[in-house]
């Protein structure tokens, strides 16, 4: 307050207060009024009318006119298909976490020391992550052709029985994808928790390993606790991304075959262009996003919030 | 883990034996699809079909050349950069200029303000693409560049005002005195003291900004039906759908249309690496 008023204070002390308060409210709404048209317009405008349209029966033309409630969401809840897309985006959260979490931190964990080649490991590493998931999409679905590139590798390494239809068989095709965006992501998660690992100061190692710490134990008791907020941050970032997944799903295989693969933004996507069910689709994208908002406030409450609190102490003690 | 290791790492030279054995196993993970495609642009599909693992034998230029040669690369390039430059441009403008009361003034309601700016984070694109596409059909925006520029800059906003704020509210108070006592008012000190100072946190933001565009597919997919308008995630996607029996076309399309991003990633990985342990540690 004291930095504005001030600032202005010497000219304007002749003028009313008025006039000078409409000034500042004026130049206030200058800077605030493109976000907020774009902001309003483009977002929170049709976020609304998702909700009024999840109401009704309506093919996207025509009159909006019939009211049907809350019938939409109790077909979607009550439809095998968008309970098998739900199910599928739940699984994706679970293997996330139990795969990529491991697998990003131990890898992180071994380059994250001086060695030859770690600026050009980093880049390679992080360049799936680059690419569009189109491309990759396209790229995997020529690799996991019969007889493409996956299946010959593997017979030439004598595992011939391992190959397998990896995008037509009901049962493997959501795993297949799973790999593909882990190749994909891997990458971001490995840079962040070097990024994570480049706080952790040596001293504490080197504190540790004088208190008489094994290795394991400086990684357990050191490492990672320091690293905590970084994980929780990945992790929250993986999770949101596993519930919205749709664009590798929809390029390699359209959530098919049969809904093997589905996800609920292919399933939406799915209702809404191929079968023009317009207010029954956005009934589906607001369900999504409650899943979302429901996740993103306990994740909040629960995780994030204790970690704020848990860094201050630590700091402070 | 690092600390004492490392510095023993560096006298013992062979204690770092699995740690290039990671390395080397996860570089061949990642770049034998990328190689694939990019050496697979330089066979016939012919060549491929008879071993997807060989090398080019001989080479051809052939499906390059094709591509290079055609206009739909080169539009679908032009139309993702002319998409990608408009919404990077919009949301970096106007967060910026938001960003300015919301970290440096004192008004009513501005923290409420923020937060109904933050929520935005909470929703995807796809929560409201069927809406959107219902909403630029009644503004003429359909098979519009435009039409795709607009809410993408529009989603982008949040996590543009949310790295900026912090960023503009770290510049010290002095500077505006400074400004106001030159005689610079509110505009002059936005234009002349705060963005040139806030020019590495616009960097991170216009970086985060472009690669989200030249990404996005739901989007354009749902306004852009008109093959002319295609952006090129979504011309590549197309692409590998229409000339499902020609492997050899398929691949070099995506070898072309992985380059730009590709350049993009090594001019600014400094800046995207930095950024995010900026993220992390902020």
């Amino acid at each position: 307050m004291t930095t504005l008023d001030g600032s202005t204070a010497g000219r304007a002390e002749a003028r009313p207060a008025v006039v000078r308060h409409r000034r500042r409210w004026l130049e206030i709404g200058v800077f605030l009024a493109p976000a907020i048209a774009l902001y309003v317009v483009f977002l929170i405008v049709p976020v609304v009318q998702a909700v009024r349209y999840s109401t009704y029966d309506w093919n996207g033309l025509g009159a909006l006119s019939d009211y049907v409630g809350l019938d939409n969401y109790r077909e979607a809840f009550g439809d095998p298909a968008f309970r098998q897309a739900m199910e599928h985006n739940g699984i994706l959260v679970v293997l996330s976490l139990v795969f990529q979490l491991p697998l990003a931190l131990g890898v992180a964990l071994l380059l994250n020391r001086r060695m030859r080649g770690r600026g050009l490991l980093r880049v390679i590493f992080f360049a799936p992550y680059v690419l569009s998931e189109a491309i990759t999409a396209v790229i995997f679905l020529q690799l996991l052709q019969p007889d493409g590139l996956v299946d010959e590798v593997l017979r030439g390494m004598g595992l011939g029985a391992l190959v397998q239809l990896w995008l037509a068989d009901l049962g493997l095709v959501f795993y297949t994808l799973f790999v593909v965006i882990t190749w994909k992501y891997i990458g971001f998660a490995i840079i962040l928790f070097l990024a994570g690992l480049q706080g952790v100061p040596d001293e504490l190692h080197e504190a540790a390993a004088m208190d008489g710490a094994s290795s394991w134990q400086s990684l357990r008791l050191v490492t990672l606790p320091l690293l905590g907020p970084t994980i929780r941050i990945w992790a929250f970032l993986a999770i949101i991304g596993s519930i919205q997944l749709f664009d590798i799903v929809w390029i390699m295989t359209l959530g098919g075959p049969a809904g093997a693969s589905s996800t609920m933004a292919t399933y939406m996507v799915d209702q809404g262009v191929n079968s023009y069910r317009i207010g029954y689709a956005t009934s589906v994208a607001v369900i999504l996003f409650a899943v979302c908002f429901v996740f993103s406030i306990l994740y909040q409450v629960f995780v994030l919030r204790r970690d704020v609190r848990g860094g201050t102490t630590r700091m402070a003690g | 883990m690092s600390g004492a290791q490392s510095r023993a790492g560096s006298t013992a030279p062979f204690a770092n034996v699995p740690v290039y054995v990671v390395a080397l196993l996860l570089t061949v993970i990642v770049l034998v699809p990328i190689g694939f495609v990019v050496l697979g642009g330089f066979r016939t599909t012919g060549q491929i079909a008879a071993d997807p693992v060989g090398l080019p034998d001989p080479w051809v230029r052939h499906n390059y050349v094709s591509v290079l040669t055609s206009s739909a690369f080169w539009r679908q390039l032009g139309n993702s950069m002319i998409v990608a430059a408009i919404a990077t441009g919009l949301v970096v403008t106007v967060s910026a200029m938001a960003a300015y009361p919301l970290s440096r003034m004192q008004f009513r309601g501005r923290e409420a303000l923020f937060v109904f700016f933050t929520f935005g984070l909470l929703f995807p694109v796809a929560v409201a693409a069927l809406p959107l596409y219902l909403l630029l059909r009644q503004l003429g925006l359909l098979e519009s560049l435009l039409g795709v520029a607009l809410p993408e800059a529009a989603f982008a906003i949040p996590i543009t005002i949310i790295i900026l704020r912090p960023f503009m509210r770290a510049i010290p108070a002095e500077l505006e005195d400074a400004a106001a006592m030159d005689g610079c008012g509110r505009f002059g000190f936005f234009l002349l003291v705060l963005v040139p100072l806030s020019q590495p946190a616009l960097v991170t933001v216009t970086i985060l900004s472009v690669i989200t565009s030249w990404n996005n597919f739901i989007l354009p997919l749902l306004v852009l039906t008109d093959p002319s308008k295609w952006t090129l995630p979504l011309g590549v996607a197309q692409y590998s759908s229409e000339h499902s029996a020609d492997t050899a076309a398929i691949l070099a399309f995506t070898t072309l249309s992985m380059v730009p991003a590709l350049l993009f990633f090594l001019a600014a990985q400094r800046r995207i690496v930095g950024g995010l342990s900026g993220a992390v540690k902020g």
